[in-house]
């Protein structure tokens, strides 16, 4: 039968994979990579973010309706990026 | 060991005693503070709210006898900024906010769904805790010299330039946010699991739809708050670049995510007042709400529609011009749902059999000034409009015609209309009825001056202005003292009649909606059994009310 909830190893596996992406990130951050020093802590920020969402917010193990929700939370802040963007990327003056 | 005595029987009520109600189930001031009665945590929000309430309105007065000259003889600039930030912080974040959701919400939505109380009692209990700590970091920040920024914390001023607590202030805005969260998510859960059987969502009362829509903005939009005040924090204690383009950052970026969430709360505001109104109309003109589906859905559209439209606050920030287009599309979009309200009302009205009680005029009252509100948004929300009248008094005027024309207008009138609900006690109808009209007369002299003012070039956040403006600042000034008079009047009878007023019965209105068939003041679980829901709200027979009144007066 399916998990409803994660052990407690889940946990600590995931609390060290978190610590071990903020070390990436600062890692990262002290290289030269040209615009990639964007991308990339944005994707490690995303990879941190899924994980919260799965494991510790219990996603992974939650009904279909829960999943609805928490796209919905992701629903809206693509409408704060796309707005936000749709002023950044078409000022005149730039 | 440990004996447990056996349950002794309750000794019957003798003719003296009262039945025990939530008021009276314990006395002391732990069983207050400690208490996950939702009526009580409305009670709590009710005294704390109501202080906050009068904070941020001594602040306005000092603001409005500064304005009576064109000098500037009574305050400093600086004195002068730190006070339209006050009145502001306090007026939005603790007072407007939690307003109606806070106390009403808190008080009727279990009631309203046929619960005994709230899904989670203890994180209703822990909201007003954290309510509380953060007015307590307010008035820190406050008494401590004040903050100069706006209420809006704009950078890079707020996390470069500003002196002042504005880290504590942001930090009690934080807080106090959480609590908002925890409420929002209270009561979503709480509508969605808590409904008494029958209770489908099509018989809900539109004062839920209008709660259940506030919540889903609390939840989605308070989050950025927080965020936006930590990174300017952040910018301001450590120097982190965010905003200030010295540093690398950029200022509209805290305006794009400081709206996202200020907009929304804009909605947060009125649209728990709509949802009074949806309640009082239907009641005093004995008449089923007219669309009952439009004006539930309308709710849910403005609160979707209320996330699009932010960037209208930022048309003369160098915002893109092709992205303040969109935005002033998207704005014109909101004012469609909110139409269809202030329709359906006034088709509610039309054959209704009337009753001018004070709740009803407190609603007629919203119905017009929300409307002058929502109309010169249209002013604003247009292009060119906007340039000429942008950080003027003219805005000014708008947003205090939809938050105090509109949304005090209607916590009073939903004050009144559950009072003797909450209370057990009717207030003076008279003294009530001459209290409405004070405020209605005193907020048009104080804010209808300033449109024209707004449209003459006065701008917002001066203490010193141009002379020809005086005549029209004194109106405001001296609208606002009426004003002043119209809200202490409220305070004084109804704290009056929750010893002295008359025994109000468990419907005084004869209204239909669950919290009506319950005593008055409820007991401490609402309802002696859990009610059975058959029948849609607002079964008003408006032909039965004439007739009534016409055998009871012949």
């Amino acid at each position: 039968m399916k998990r409803t909830f994660p052990i407690a190893g889940t946990y600590v596996i995931n609390g060290i994979a978190l610590l071990c992406l903020l070390a990436l990130t600062i890692f990262a951050a002290y290289v030269k990579l040209g615009p990639f020093n964007t991308v990339i802590p944005l994707l490690i920020a995303l990879a941190k973010g899924a994980l919260i969402a799965l494991f510790f917010m219990h996603l992974r193990y939650s009904k279909p309706l829960m999943w609805v929700f928490a796209s919905a939370g992701v629903f809206w802040l693509g409408i704060l990026l796309v707005l936000a963007l749709g002023d950044y990327l078409t000022r005149g003056w730039r | 060991m440990i004996t447990q005595a056996p349950p002794q029987p309750e000794p019957p009520l003798t003719s003296h005693q009262s039945p025990l109600t939530y008021l009276n189930v314990r006395h002391t001031i732990r069983s207050w503070l400690l208490t996950t009665d939702h009526k009580r945590i409305a009670l709590l929000y009710m005294v704390s709210i109501t202080l906050f309430f009068f904070i941020g309105g001594a602040a306005a007065t000092l603001m409005r006898l500064e304005l009576l000259t064109p000098q500037g003889d009574l305050v400093t600039s600086e004195t002068y900024n730190k006070l339209f930030t006050i009145h502001g912080v306090v007026m939005v974040w603790f007072f407007l906010i939690p307003s109606i959701p806070t106390v009403l919400g808190n008080f009727l939505l279990p009631m309203m769904l046929g619960a005994r109380d709230v899904a989670f009692p203890k994180l209703n209990l822990a909201s007003w805790y954290l309510f509380m700590a953060g007015g307590a970091f307010a008035v820190f920040s406050i008494i401590t010299g004040g903050v100069d920024t706006g209420w809006t914390f704009y950078t890079p001023y707020s996390s470069t330039y500003a002196n002042g607590h504005v880290i504590a202030m942001a930090a009690g805005i934080f807080i106090a946010g959480f609590g908002s969260i925890a409420t929002g998510l209270n009561f979503i859960v709480t509508t969605h699991k808590m409904r008494a059987p029958g209770m489908t969502w099509s018989r809900l009362p539109l004062f839920v739809w209008s709660l259940y829509t506030t919540s889903i903005i609390l939840v989605l939009a308070t989050p950025v708050l927080a965020m936006v005040l930590t990174l300017m924090a952040l910018e301001r204690a450590f120097g982190v670049g965010i905003f200030n383009p010295a540093l690398g950052g950029d200022p509209l970026l805290f305006q794009h995510l400081f709206w996202f969430y200020s907009h929304p709360a804009v909605y947060i505001m009125i649209l728990p007042g709509m949802g009074v109104v949806s309640e009082l109309i239907p009641c005093f003109a004995r008449k089923k709400i007219f669309g009952y589906h439009f004006v539930a859905y309308a709710s849910v559209a403005i609160g979707v529609l209320g996330f699009l439209v932010w960037g209208h606050h930022m048309f003369v920030s160098s915002q893109s011009i092709y992205a303040g287009m969109i935005f002033s599309v998207l704005s014109f979009m909101v004012a469609i749902p909110s139409a269809i309200k202030v329709f359906n009302w006034t088709a509610t009205l039309y054959k209704g059999s009337i009753w001018f009680a004070t709740p009803m005029l407190y609603a007629l009252g919203f119905i017009g000034l929300f409307t002058i509100g929502g109309l010169t948004g249209l002013f604003l929300a247009s292009l060119a409009v906007d340039v000429h009248v942008h950080d003027t008094y003219f805005v000014i005027a708008h947003f205090h015609y939809i938050m105090v024309g509109g949304m005090v207008m209607a916590y009073l009138g939903g004050l009144h209309f559950w009072w003797p609900k909450i209370s057990g006690r009717m207030y003076p109808e008279g003294l009530a009825k001459f209290s409405a009209f004070t405020i209605f007369a005193g907020f048009n002299l104080t804010f209808f001056p300033q449109f024209i003012l707004g449209y003459l070039g006065m701008p917002r956040r001066y203490r010193v202005y141009a002379p020809e403006f005086q005549v029209l600042n004194v109106m405001s000034s001296a609208g606002a003292s009426i004003l002043a008079v119209g809200y202490l009047l409220p305070l004084a009878y109804l704290l009056w009649s929750w010893k002295y007023g008359k025994v109000a019965g468990p419907n005084p209105w004869r209204a239909t909606g669950l919290e009506w068939t319950t005593a008055s003041p409820p007991p401490k679980d609402n309802f002696q059994t859990t009610p059975i829901v058959t029948e849609g709200p607002y079964d008003y027979d408006a032909q039965a009310a004439e007739e009534e009144w016409e055998h009871a007066h012949a």
